[in-house]
């Protein structure tokens, strides 16, 4: 009896190590393209980098890498922001700017990095930044001086910085997690047994609204990522779902099933001021703003499969705006709201497609049949989407033209229900 | 160990006993005398596992009603389903159920949502018409995301294109 009630607590013991036991945090990145032209761009190492937590231009290069727009060279040596450089010397090996700096520890214990991007062709400084942070965040710092250096060279403001917000199931247990734009500094928002679909994050990244089934039904419910605070935005009578934030922050569009079948309304971010904007006996549902918040692109079946369409945000008459292919879900409209992006079923195959609005060119983005969740970065300029590839989930991030793609996976089991935050003030 | 075990059983009869005595009901109101009505020696029977809803071979026990592939209507099989289940749901106005509507994986999880839903309608919309209250029924959604078959065939399919009845 003594012996297997001691077997019996052991194989407790055995199990609840296994499931406490922290999951690979970070996510591991596989590069598979670039872009069409690449700027090439030296990278010095910074003077001291050794002295933070991580190394500062490590992360600048993987950052520029990754983006598909930069060619890195290897400066090979320490430059720092006030070393005189020799532009002809960094022209002749090719490189079209070259990045220096510095690190050091400031008296309170923070970490300062000081760097400069130098024009080697025009022989200028393009731009020069002094950023300091806990030890802790030095990879932001990368992350921002990276965003500087795309931004300087190519026009478009940087997403380095910026952040996603994913489910992840391992076993019974499913995780709302919020991790950095390239995979690392994963955070966990929500634990819970019961399945999270859909995150979505506020327009000054501090929330995110989600769909939970932690009430055996789905619930939508938003969380606020630094205090913790959930409140119940829409718990009515049966399914509660597809929340989406308008640009301003201030209301929330959703699919609610309380009348019936599932149909689109909007709401104040706190849930009062409940209000209907489709009135049809079929499914209206995945309700998103258009940037400019005048407009709302929802999934319909009102034609017999699912379609999307565009609505004024006060309801009443709807657009047919996707007309290839008979399965046509999760739209997504462009920063910019130029594009449209979408999953489509074609020959069985579920892929991303985007579609130019002001010509109706539509590009095929993925081809491995399984793409689902898509999500713009906010400088619009790449698509985050889940694909099932393999028996395991990962996400896939490719560039808008479909040059670039990088893929993330993690060890720790399903990955799905990636959704890309806002820029950060 | 063995010693814990003794005094958790002893504690556990107890409360029983103490609990089956207080649930003992007094009547206030009767006669002590009163010889003329029924047999006051007669013992009606009361059965608490008499409700049929127990009965693991009654008809209340098949809870699932399947639908085709991109089908969302309840079929002849299911209305039987549907029409135990009212008949229950009509004489036990106390009686609640949800309905939970379910996809195979196939698709987005938001459109899968809504098709569920679209099933589960369909057999509340089934049960309501024949009279059920509906404030007796809640027809919610897991689209794919509980699937009750995990494999990726079109056997697992057809098992999670299902709406079942939860009391």
């Amino acid at each position: 009896m003594a012996s297997l009630l001691r077997t019996f607590f052991s194989v407790i013991l055995f199990l609840l190590s296994v499931m406490f036991t922290p999951a690979q945090a970070q996510l591991r990145v596989e590069i598979s393209g670039v872009g069409a032209s690449q700027i090439p761009v030296a990278i010095a190492s910074f003077a001291n980098e050794a002295m933070a937590p991580q190394q500062v231009t490590a992360i600048i290069r993987a950052d520029l890498e990754r983006s598909g727009f930069f060619k890195i060279i290897d400066a090979g040596r320490v430059i720092t922001e006030e070393t005189p450089v020799n532009h002809a010397e960094w022209r002749s090996k090719g490189a079209d700017a070259l990045v220096v700096g510095s690190v050091q520890r400031l008296s309170d214990g923070r970490v300062e990095v000081r760097y400069r991007l130098l024009d080697t062709i025009k022989s200028v400084s393009l731009s020069g930044l002094t950023l300091t942070g806990q030890p802790q965040r030095t990879r932001l710092l990368g992350h921002q001086i990276a965003d500087d250096i795309y931004e300087k060279l190519t026009g478009v403001r940087g997403i380095f910085a910026t952040r996603m917000a994913y489910v992840t199931r391992a076993g019974r247990e499913y995780r709302l997690e919020v991790a950095d734009a390239d995979g690392d500094s994963v955070q966990v928002a929500l634990r819970s047994n019961e399945p999270i679909i859909s995150p979505a994050w506020s327009p000054d990244g501090t929330k995110v609204a989600y769909v939970s089934f932690e009430h055996k039904k789905p619930v939508v419910i938003v969380q606020n990522l630094v205090t913790r605070q959930r409140t119940v935005v829409a718990n009515y009578k049966g399914s509660n779902s597809a929340p989406s934030w308008s640009p301003d922050g201030s209301r929330i569009a959703l699919a609610l099933s309380r009348d019936g079948l599932t149909q689109v309304y909007v709401t104040n971010a706190d849930g009062s001021g409940l209000r209907r904007l489709t009135n049809t006996y079929g499914i209206e549902t995945e309700p998103r703003f258009s940037a400019d918040g005048q407009s709302i692109y929802f999934t319909s079946d009102r034609s017999g499969g699912p379609q999307i369409y565009r609505m004024s945000v006060h309801g009443g008459h709807a657009e047919r705006i996707t007309f290839k292919g008979s399965y046509n879900i999760s739209p997504r409209v462009s920063p910019d709201g130029k594009t449209l992006a979408y999953i489509s079923r074609r020959e069985g195959g579920f892929n991303l497609y985007a579609l130019d609005l002001t010509n109706g060119q539509e590009l095929r983005l993925s081809d491995e049949g399984r793409a689902e969740s898509p999500s713009f970065s906010p400088n619009g300029k790449y698509l985050m989407y889940a694909t099932g590839s393999g028996r395991r989930g990962a996400l896939a991030v490719v560039s808008v033209d479909g040059r670039v793609k990088h893929r993330l996976t993690t060890r720790a089991g399903d990955i799905r229900e990636p959704s890309w935050g806002p820029f950060m003030k | 160990m063995m010693k814990h075990l003794k005094t958790l059983t002893l504690l556990l009869s107890s409360v029983a006993i103490l609990s089956a005595c207080s649930s003992t009901k007094l009547d206030d109101k009767a006669k002590v005398d009163d010889r003329s009505g029924a047999d006051a020696r007669s013992v009606s029977t009361v059965n608490t596992g008499s409700d049929a809803l127990n009965d693991p071979k009654g008809v209340l026990a098949k809870r699932s009603v399947y639908f085709g592939f991109d089908k969302y209507d309840v079929n002849s099989e299911g209305k039987q389903v549907v029409e135990a289940h009212s008949k229950y749901l009509n004489a036990n106005k106390g009686r609640k159920v949800v309905i939970q509507g379910n996809t195979d994986e196939r698709g987005g999880s938001e459109y899968n949502l809504a098709l569920g839903q679209k099933r589960a309608e369909a057999v509340r919309k089934s049960m309501s018409l024949l009279g059920v209250s509906d404030s007796q029924m809640e027809a919610v959604s897991f689209g794919k995301e509980k699937p009750k078959a995990t494999g990726h065939d079109e056997a697992s399919w057809a098992e999670n294109r299902r709406a079942d009845i939860v009391y």
